[in-house]
């Protein structure tokens, strides 16, 4: 198996001046976070956060906000210290970096997109791009080169030298984005990157960003508070609360089969559709159950792993019979209106 | 009645201990405010009156619109028709060489002011002190230790002027959006860079706001130091007073308000313009 | 090409000379008025003795039971004594209390106005500007005109120089009382004129007293320098000691208006928070 682009082993982060203490005492006697708050005074940011991202994946850890996921995130580039654990990029553990290799890291490895994009307000479109190879000491045309590519590569050629408060909110996020890929980092933190926008405009975005994800491939850690959000981005979810990772997992595992009542009541308003295939609503393929009056030319035809919503979506426009076939174009079941109809009352449960 | 405390006594020595022992540094001091304030007094005179005037005035416009420009023109104008072009240049180079000893003093300890809690907790009282003072009573220690003319002139209007640019350069640094820096960090810069190119440009304007009180604070103490000698404008008000020549000291005394209005408006202009266009090519920018 | 002069000089000197024949009886009136006042409140400091006054004053912040601000006024007060500039200081007191008093007496009717009223506010607004650009220096002349040379000309000096700050004080604090709070009293049925007197200046209050603060601190500032004009008082001694090059005599009379400075302070502080903004001066 090959090594995680990032690693986190039981990352523990509490605020106050006696956080070893309190840390202490979690360890010893497993106090909650009221007891910590009431005893020490201190804050439990993230609680034993251990997880691992596979190289190219898109990972999302979704939580309600104090939920603990901007801290865990910040991690990562050590911008925050944990109180105990470790973080590892490329199996490297970044806490016994030196201040130089960990400013290396930073500028080479690992790019940011910010909530609110802390775009630099006194720096053109074109020098908040390149800001990180600027610190590392390009000459400036080559760095300009390389930031005109990355503004290319979020449709704003163009727009170098405008100012970022000339620019939409939408714009300005694909600035930060840009930034976060100008130096061609194997790591994308996003914190939230969508969420100070208007729907509209998150969803353009997000549709950018996967078929921008789809070109660049990058390792990406990707917080949000919306679960529809990581549902659409995310290959796999980690559901955050309280500074516990409570559920993780691909997003069909998180909508079916929630880890406990929280996630549940999360879920609950999303479509389960998207995550049912063909297989799980048809009808067996017998040749007994009057399938011999089908006629296979006349039929759609649908893969075993299909979605019901796309399958709604077939049935609604014709009225010929779907037939389920496997791999080698096989039939193997019937879609019926009644099954349709009982995935739909599952899904709504 | 316990006996006075020799606090005259005190000071008398202190004067003569700094005279016998700090003497390279008293000498040191007076050769660089007299180079300064020489070479800001030649180049006034380098380039007749009215070539000063119409600059002046085109500054003026663009900083801070046609009305001061015409405000200058005249004002300007009058100063030189009323033969105090010559005052009003040795007044403004005064004011410029206390203001560049005063700022170069004020904005490197503003920095460090933000950045070192120590030396904010140690600087803070010592600014407070030092506004709260009446200015008449910067004028003795300066002239027990620098005697008359430019030297202590410059002295006095440096413990005046240095105050308002140190608190404004640490205010502005520290109102800095922490998401800014953290930003900065997250890309890999080391303190000196976001330093130099996050938070310095970022307080671009508080900075400026510091410089304007600089200079209002330079222009208000170099007419008091007329007392100990300094000349210009405030020489020709105290001359004009004592010899109770009410016009004379009037016309002087309108001549330090154009200069102040003008130097107010103008300073402040430019801080609004160039953080406007977000001071890109102004502030410290490295390669 | 060069214009004759202006003959400005002799035009003000003419201006002046009608103004002072044909105003004399105001001049008078007003010089005899603040003359008067000064010699009465003068005389009253100086009637008390140092060991009396000294623990009269202590006691205030005593009572309050600030411990802090007691000590430091004891410090300042038993210095000043020390350095045997009693009478001085507190003729230089008095000097700061009249030119204050008088200033805020015009300053808070002028804020009140600047607030309530768009148009003085539309006024005022640059007036002060002016008056704040313009250095301390200046105000001298103008008093000397109209006054030649003594204690009046100071105060008249001391309270235009001091004159700002409690204005704009006054009309921020007033500004910036809650529209709720006001909302909730017009609701009530109070009139403007209640509105005023029983919500927005009370609750302006903290705002007033720091410009209380700002105007004597500025007022010693200036009765200081008004020194040169013939207002005695330890800047009298501060001036002596500069031309006379007697060091000891200058610094001596410099500490005691650093104490009258703090000990002004320290009692006038004690209605209002931190003074937050200086004002531009």
């Amino acid at each position: 198996m090959p090594e995680p682009a990032v690693e986190c082993r039981h990352v523990w982060k509490i605020f106050g001046d006696k956080a070893r203490e309190a840390f202490a005492a979690i360890a010893r006697e497993g106090l909650g976070k009221d007891e910590v708050a009431k005893r020490f005074g201190c804050v439990i940011g993230v609680a034993d956060a251990s997880f691992a991202i596979e190289v190219g994946e898109i990972f999302c850890i979704m939580g309600l906000s104090g939920s603990g996921k901007s801290t865990l995130v910040r991690h990562i580039n050590r911008l925050i210290e944990p109180t105990s654990g470790h973080v590892l990029i490329h199996g490297e553990d970044i806490n016994a970096k030196s201040a130089n290799e960990l400013r290396r890291l930073r500028a080479e490895k690992i790019g940011m997109v910010f909530q609110h994009m802390a775009l630099f307000p006194h720096r053109s479109v074109r020098d908040n791009v390149a800001y990180g190879l600027e610190v590392r000491g390009m000459d400036r045309k080559r760095r300009w080169a390389m930031a005109a590519e990355k503004l290319a590569l979020v449709r704003l050629a163009g727009w170098e030298s405008r100012y970022p408060h000339e620019l939409s909110g939408g714009m300005q996020q694909r600035v930060g984005l840009a930034r976060a890929l100008a130096a061609d980092p194997d790591i994308l933190l996003m914190d939230e990157p969508f969420s100070a926008l208007d729907p509209l405009i998150r969803r353009q975005l997000q549709d950018e960003f996967i078929a921008l994800a789809g070109v660049v491939k990058k390792t990406t850690l990707f917080i949000t508070h919306d679960l529809d959000e990581a549902i659409r981005l995310g290959h796999r979810i980690a559901i955050m609360r309280d500074g516990r990772l409570i559920q993780m997992g691909p997003p069909e595992d998180i909508v079916l089969h929630p880890a406990d009542d929280y996630v549940a009541e999360f879920v609950k308003g999303i479509s389960r559709l998207k995550f049912l295939t063909a297989e799980k609503v048809m009808d067996p393929w017998s040749p007994a159950a009057g399938a011999s009056s089908v006629s296979l030319a006349d039929c759609t035809r649908v893969r075993l792993e299909a979605d019901v919503a796309s399958v709604i979506a077939l049935a609604a426009q014709s009225e010929k019979t779907i037939v389920v076939v496997d791999g080698e174009n096989r039939p193997v079941g019937i879609v019926t209106p009644r099954g349709l109809l009982r995935a739909i009352q599952a899904s709504a449960g | 009645m316990i006996t006075k405390i020799p606090i005259g006594g005190a000071a008398e020595q202190l004067v003569a201990f700094v005279g016998t022992y700090l003497k390279p540094l008293v000498i040191t001091f007076i050769w660089i405010t007299l180079s300064l304030n020489g070479a800001f007094f030649w180049l006034f005179q380098s380039l007749p009156a009215p070539a000063w005037i119409i600059g002046v005035a085109i500054v003026a416009w663009r900083f801070a619109g046609p009305g001061i420009a015409i405000f200058g023109l005249l004002g300007l104008g009058l100063l030189w028709n009323q033969g105090l072009w010559g005052a009003t240049a040795q007044t403004l180079s005064l004011v410029l060489t206390g203001t560049l000893m005063s700022l170069v003093v004020a904005i490197p300890l503003g920095i460090a002011m933000a950045e070192s809690r120590v030396v904010n907790s140690v600087m803070a009282p010592i600014l407070d002190f030092l506004q709260t003072m009446p200015r008449f009573v910067y004028l003795i220690p300066a002239v027990a230790i620098l005697g008359l003319d430019v030297a202590p002139a410059v002295f006095a209007t440096m413990t005046l002027a240095v105050p308002p640019p140190t608190r404004l350069t640490a205010v502005g640094i520290g109102q800095v959006d922490p998401r800014m820096v953290e930003a900065a960090e997250a890309f890999g810069s080391t303190r000196w860079q976001i330093l130099a190119k996050i938070k310095l440009p970022l307080a671009f304007s508080a900075i400026m706001l510091g410089v304007n009180q600089c200079l209002m604070m330079s222009l208000s103490m170099v007419i008091i130091a007329s007392l100990i000698g300094a000349g210009g404008l405030g020489a020709e008000i105290l001359k004009a007073i004592s010899e109770v020549k009410a016009g004379r000291g009037l016309v002087a005394g309108i001549g330090v308000v154009v200069l102040a209005i003008l130097i107010d408006r103008i300073t402040k202009g430019a801080a609004a313009r160039l953080t406007r266009r977000w001071g890109r090519d102004t502030v410290m920018q490295q390669a | 090409m060069e214009f004759p002069p202006i003959p400005l000089e002799s035009w003000i000197d003419a201006a002046i000379a009608w103004l002072v024949v044909r105003g004399g009886p105001i001049f008078d009136v007003i010089g005899k008025t603040l003359s008067t006042l000064e010699l009465l409140l003068r005389d009253a400091l100086r009637g008390l003795p140092p060991y009396v006054m000294i623990p009269l004053l202590v006691a205030f912040p005593l009572f309050k039971r600030r411990f802090r601000t007691a000590a430091l006024l004891l410090a300042a007060l038993l210095l000043i004594w020390n350095l045997e500039l009693w009478r001085e200081a507190m003729q230089t007191v008095s000097l700061v209390l009249i030119a204050a008093g008088l200033s805020l007496g015009i300053a808070v009717p002028l804020g009140i106005l600047a607030a309530e009223s768009r148009l003085a506010r539309s006024i005022i607004e640059p007036v002060l500007d002016y008056m704040q650009t313009t250095p301390a220096f200046v105000y001298l002349i103008p008093a000397v005109l109209f006054f030649g040379v003594g204690t009046v000309p100071g105060i008249l000096a001391t309270m235009a120089f001091a004159l700002p700050p409690p204005i704009r004080a006054t009309s921020l604090g007033i500004a910036e009382v809650d529209p709720q709070i006001v909302e909730a009293a017009v609701a009530f049925g109070s009139s403007r004129r209640q509105l005023l007197l029983k919500i927005k200046l009370p609750l302006a209050l903290p705002y007033i007293w720091v410009g209380v603060n700002q105007c004597i601190m500025m007022s010693l500032s200036m009765v200081v320098i008004a020194s040169l004009i013939g207002a005695t008082g330890l800047g009298t001694r501060v001036v002596e000691g500069l031309s006379q090059f007697d060091i000891g005599k200058g610094v001596e009379a410099g500490v005691a208006v650093v104490a009258v400075a703090i000990a002004l302070d320290r009692l006038f502080a004690a209605g209002g928070g931190k003074d937050g903004s200086k004002p531009a001066m």
